[in-house]
């Protein structure tokens, strides 16, 4: 089933006339609503009645996540606050939180394309789904939930953690379709086995599984360990959420919902489309959003596209899985992770920054661990093991503050974090994906 | 009088106490009493050496973490009851003991024990008081 499939099927000149017409509705939109983005415009030399067509987009500026940080709050708003009726925070990558802000058209708009991503996946109304994806200022538990409302799912909103009583609610309920971290969906199916229940013998379907990289072999794992159709989804926060992009049951490429979400592929040095197929940065339009629309926007996420039917029928663009990141940010356990976040954290600690290394891995049980390496200083050396192991304490408890992910700090001795040309490697990502 | 103690932070990893000791060794510096306080990752190694500003330099010249405590060296009668009748009177005068260790050699036929207080001065006066001797840091040099 395709939920909106005279969109999702559309011919090329049909969708270009209608992401034409949403984008000449837009920037007029913008430009009179938000006064960061209409200096931006003008000083880009965009008048906002000059827009005639979708491939205008190329002369409009890209936004970035340091303009989120940097007009933290209400800056990138274009509607007034009062017609705001959610919002999310994600953390930031140093000091200011990520904050978006939707209208009742934006909730719509995420439950639509969330329908079309369930959809997408393969579940039909009437099926059972157990969303298992954090509820709260995370975006993934409430997209999944719009989405699975608008369909017409029963939805068991389990959010994330207390696997003991995930595992016994799907055998109560016989739920079809699981949503939940592709690490959190190998850790569950674990802890079955353990429990001593079968995980292949079981009711599902379709598994719909985002919020961090994933590989082809980890996919082959889950669809083993569960008997079910692993799915991937794409999105973030900044432009909606989950409800970007989704792979259908062919698993040939994720489906962008281009229509809403205007895909472009650059290349990130010259900020220059490059050639159908090849891997570049995704930049991302919201064509519809009134909240806080972003024209351009750097996910930093390195994908190729492609813009073929699809043998599903739809014609929308696809997308690779993420190949990789423009900036060191890295995912843990769905949470985005930027060394900044610790370096800040460090500072605030010490008044100076001592060297520190993030050492990321997935160990047997799939879950991602993230040891901290501090090195320790003359200044802050004591005799004493009891001040340091306080010290190590709030150095772990802050920084977990601040990821929202559990972390383990380890004081190290000065110079044994590997350095290449004088600057420390901050991150070692031993996880095979 | 105090006496200096080098601390030194050391992981647990294989051959690093090696390397101080050796390291020491080669420099002609004579190690005089020694502990380690360990945690599962890493080791706080304390020493009381012949010629401690040396010492210091060279563990830092060296890529170490190396700071100076003050500590004092206590002389306790080498017969059973020697270290509780001392121990005692810092009970009984509410002298805090952090931590505390035995020195390598002995001292005629006294034991010789290094003690950190939570104050140090308090703990000097305390001593003096009870006509504890201590060991001064030009015996520590000369030992």
């Amino acid at each position: 089933m395709i939920w909106k499939e005279q969109i999702e099927c559309m011919d090329s000149t049909g969708l270009k006339a209608l992401q034409s017409d949403h984008l000449k509705k837009l920037i007029p939109y913008i430009y009179h609503n938000c006064p960061v983005y209409r200096e931006k415009l003008d000083a880009a030399g965009v008048a906002p009645g000059s827009i005639e067509s979708i491939d205008d987009i190329k002369r409009l500026p890209f936004t970035t996540k340091e303009d989120m940080r940097d007009h933290y709050p209400y800056g990138l708003f274009s509607a007034p606050q009062y017609q705001i009726n959610e919002i999310h925070v994600s953390s930031g990558t140093t000091g200011n939180p990520t904050l978006v802000g939707y209208t009742r058209d934006d909730l719509k708009l995420w439950g639509d394309v969330m329908a079309r991503v369930l959809c997408c996946a393969g579940a039909e109304p009437g099926d059972t789904i157990q969303i298992a994806y954090g509820y709260g200022l995370f975006t993934g538990g409430l997209g999944f939930h719009y989405g699975a409302l608008e369909m017409g799912l029963r939805i068991i909103p389990t959010s994330a953690g207390q696997t003991a009583r995930q595992l016994k609610i799907m055998q109560d309920f016989q739920p079809r379709i699981l949503g939940c971290t592709p690490s959190y969906a190998l850790y569950m199916a674990e802890e079955a086995k353990e429990m001593g229940i079968d995980p292949t013998q079981g009711h599902w379907k379709i598994g719909v599984f985002g919020a961090e990289p994933w590989s082809e072999s980890m996919r082959r794992e889950i669809e083993a360990a569960w008997n079910m159709l692993a799915t991937d989804v794409y999105g973030l926060s900044e432009i909606i959420g989950p409800g970007v992009a989704q792979e259908c049951q062919h698993k040939d490429g994720l489906h962008v919902f281009s229509d809403v979400f205007y895909p472009e592929i650059i290349d990130p040095e010259t900020d220059e489309e490059v050639p159908e197929g090849q891997d570049g940065e995704l930049v991302i339009t919201t064509l519809t959003k009134q909240g806080i629309p972003l024209i351009r926007y750097r996910t930093r996420d390195i994908v190729s596209a492609r813009y073929d039917k699809c043998r599903c029928g739809r014609t929308s663009p696809r997308i690779s899985k993420i190949k990789g990141r423009t900036d060191d940010m890295i995912v843990v356990r769905g949470i985005n992770v930027f060394p900044s976040q610790i370096e800040h954290v460090l500072v605030g600690i010490e008044g100076t920054q001592p060297q520190y290394q993030i050492v990321v891995d997935r160990k047997a049980h799939h879950l991602d661990e993230v040891e901290v390496l501090v090195e320790v200083e003359q200044r802050f050396f004591s005799d004493e093991i009891r001040h340091l192991n306080e010290l190590r304490e709030r150095i772990r408890k802050e920084i977990q503050n601040v990821l929202s992910v559990g972390v383990k700090v380890t004081l190290v001795e000065p110079k044994t974090i590997e350095r290449s040309v004088g600057k420390a490697k901050r991150i070692v990502d031993k996880r095979t994906l | 009088m105090k006496i200096t103690q080098i601390s030194v932070f050391l992981e647990n990893r294989k051959g690093r106490l090696y390397d101080v000791c050796s390291l020491l060794g080669a420099n002609n510096v004579n190690i005089r009493a020694l502990t380690i306080a360990e945690t599962e990752s890493f080791g706080v190694l304390r020493i009381v050496v012949d010629k401690c500003d040396a010492a210091v330099k060279l563990l830092r010249d060296n890529g170490f973490v190396a700071n100076f405590t003050d500590v004092v060296a206590v002389e306790v009668p080498d017969t059973p009851g020697g270290l509780a009748a001392v121990l005692k009177v810092f009970a009984d005068n509410d002298v805090n003991v952090e931590y505390m260790y035995g020195f390598v050699e002995k001292h005629s036929d006294k034991a010789l024990l290094v003690f950190r207080f939570e104050d140090t001065d308090v703990a000097q006066q305390v001593l003096a008081r009870h006509s504890i001797s201590i060991v001064t840091r030009q015996e520590i040099e000369g030992l």
